[in-house]
């Protein structure tokens, strides 16, 4: 179960330059001092506002752009819980899970609005909003991408198991 | 039933008969890492025990994103990718090298029907030479240099047929954003895009090279073009020796099948702050500028500065513009000095940078200040992308950077026909 947390709501496309920008990427290698910068170019004072198990949810298309795994990584980092949008840009989706930052899609983003308090089970499938009094399904994770993400990423799987996934 | 060339490729590398929405293991043929994310890859990889490379001749490691580094903190990055590079025997590409895109191309890592994967989501740029090639990300890229494989889901294709003769003045990259303005950011998301037709065929391998660097920006995993006389002739002249690839059969099954008539298409322009944010050059000429960028791994090639050049020879850019050319390799480089374009760069008034990433990926030489306005060769505009959060980032083809450069606005080339 992950949650209770509060909601940070954002819109389409947001891409990794508008979660952490290149600027701060290419210049800052401390993570706590990179997080500072996280979601910047949207909401200025994100990483001051956001509470350790708090909730992004967005509209499609989360994540779109670059490669770059310092995305996942800062929102992590800062304590969110789940990433939960309408889709996701491929590489950022392969990314979170790797890192053990769990990604859900959800269809009714939509009903949900900024300040609700979410639940989420990802093995059951469903996200609970306590404000609306609502839940929602969601398609639950394919068991391999579930196993790594209970792991705490590939990493930590690769430490345990001792060897990948696909191995 | 017949096979796309994604499907064969990944069939190939993973021994299974495979087909869209599959799960396959494949075998990595190469992979690219480069200083944007290299520390991430070396962290994961000594924590998941790694001791030596799976094959190091297949492994590029490149400095290109902070290059030469700005901070100190990208300076002790860079030293821990020498020692990394060098304990290990990989390829090891310096500063000034050029742009990892251009290296791994120019280096013959790349060829028709090899899987390649890099820790950039413009990896896909290969697809041109009939490989299948893909962003990835830092700690994927551990777990492939440890194994030298990967897990891929088989992707659907869509199938993007160009026909027409290009107008003159209208040039791949244009053909490539009205691409991206009628797919749109997220209409490929998971799949192929596999450009073929006869727009496609008469294009030279750099022109091609534009198509697939953007197929990202759609969404898609990866953007690919059949291998064709063009094709090998181009891995010829690198010294690759006898390669085959592969080709779609006729009856594969494509996800979706676009058309796009380019005989009538005009020079286009992605508006702030999204590349699907397409219109006609036309319908934002006047607006004025502060910076021209031509470079990066979208435009930065030989043919590019050409274009570029054309239209520079013998003026000189309006008084406070700012023009930033870096070729997008040491080789580009060589050879733009050779025909005399760096020549008629430096008499345009531009700054010619070492070959890298440049203001493209925001770290340095060319960041915006809050109100300015650049038109770049590039293939990203997101806000904030080249600094400020309040600039503005347009993107082009060459010939429409560099008409913009002289007039100081942004400009349709067409004005320049007869240079061209």
């Amino acid at each position: 179960m992950l949650g209770p947390g509060k909601v940070w709501k954002f819109g389409d496309d947001v891409n990794t330059d508008y979660i952490i920008a290149g600027k701060y990427k290419l210049s800052i290698t401390d993570l706590d001092e990179l997080s500072k910068h996280a979601m910047e170019t949207l909401m200025p004072d994100f990483s001051k506002k956001v509470k350790k198990g708090d909730f992004i949810v967005a509209g499609k298309n989360f994540g779109c752009g670059s490669s770059r795994e310092q995305a996942p990584l800062v929102l992590k980092h800062l304590g969110i819980s789940a990433v939960i949008a309408k889709s996701f840009a491929r590489i950022f989706y392969r990314n979170a899970v790797n890192i053990g930052l769990p990604v859900i899609e959800c269809a009714d983003i939509d009903k949900i609005e900024e300040g609700d308090i979410l639940e989420v089970d990802m093995q059951k499938g469903y996200v609970k909003n306590a404000t609306k009094r609502e839940t929602y399904r969601v398609k639950p994770l394919p068991p391999e991408i579930q196993e790594i993400l209970l792991e705490g990423g590939l990493v930590k799987y690769v430490k345990k198991h001792g060897r990948l996934p696909w191995q | 039933m017949g096979k796309t060339i994604s499907e064969k490729i990944l069939s190939h590398a993973s021994g299974k008969d495979a087909y869209a929405g599959d799960i396959v293991v494949a075998r990595i043929d190469a992979a690219m890492m480069h200083d944007g994310m290299a520390q991430l890859v070396i962290n994961a990889f000594k924590e998941m025990d790694g001791r030596t490379l799976w094959d190091p001749d297949r492994v590029a490691i490149v400095i290109d994103h902070v290059a030469p580094s700005a901070y100190e903190a990208f300076s002790k990055v860079h030293k821990m990718m020498r020692v990394f590079a060098f304990k290990h025997n990989a390829k090891f590409y310096e500063v000034g090298s050029g742009i990892c895109h251009q290296l791994m191309i120019e280096s013959g890592l790349v060829r028709p029907g090899s899987v390649v994967v890099g820790s950039d989501s413009h990896t896909c740029t290969y697809g041109a030479l009939g490989a299948f090639a893909t962003g990835i990300g830092s700690t994927e890229m551990a777990a492939v240099l440890l194994s030298g494989r990967l897990w891929f889901k088989v992707p659907e294709t869509i199938e993007v047929l160009i026909e027409g003769k290009l107008p003159p003045m209208v040039f791949p990259k244009d053909v490539i954003l009205k691409i991206a303005g009628t797919i749109r950011a997220d209409g490929a998301t998971y799949k192929a895009i596999e450009f073929k037709g006869s727009t496609v065929k008469s294009m030279n391998v750099e022109g091609r090279l534009t198509l697939t660097n953007m197929a990202v920006e759609m969404g898609a995993k990866t953007g690919i073009i059949e291998p064709d006389e063009k094709t090998y002739a181009f891995l010829k002249a690198l010294g690759c020796g006898e390669i085959k690839g592969f080709t779609s059969d006729e009856d594969a099954e494509y996800s979706e099948s676009i058309k796009f008539d380019v005989s009538d298409l005009e020079p286009q322009v992605s508006c702030p702050h999204a590349v699907d944010n397409v219109k006609s050059v036309k319908e934002v000429e006047g607006k004025e500028i502060n910076q021209v960028f031509i470079g990066s791994c979208t435009n930065g090639r030989l043919y590019d500065l050409r274009i570029a050049a054309k239209i520079m020879k013998g003026k000189h850019a309006k008084k406070g513009v700012r023009v930033i050319v870096i070729p997008a390799s040491r080789k580009v480089y060589r050879e733009a000095v050779k025909e005399g374009l760096i020549d008629i760069f430096l008499d345009f008034g531009c700054a010619i940078c070492n070959p890298g990433c440049g203001p493209c990926a925001g770290a340095h030489q060319g960041i915006l200040a809050p109100g300015e306005r650049c038109i770049s060769t590039s293939n990203r505009n997101f806000k904030a992308r080249m600094g400020s959060p309040e600039a503005e980032i347009y993107l082009a083809s060459p010939a429409t950077a560099a008409a913009s450069a002289v007039m100081g606005e942004i400009t349709d080339p067409r004005r320049f026909l007869k240079e061209g």
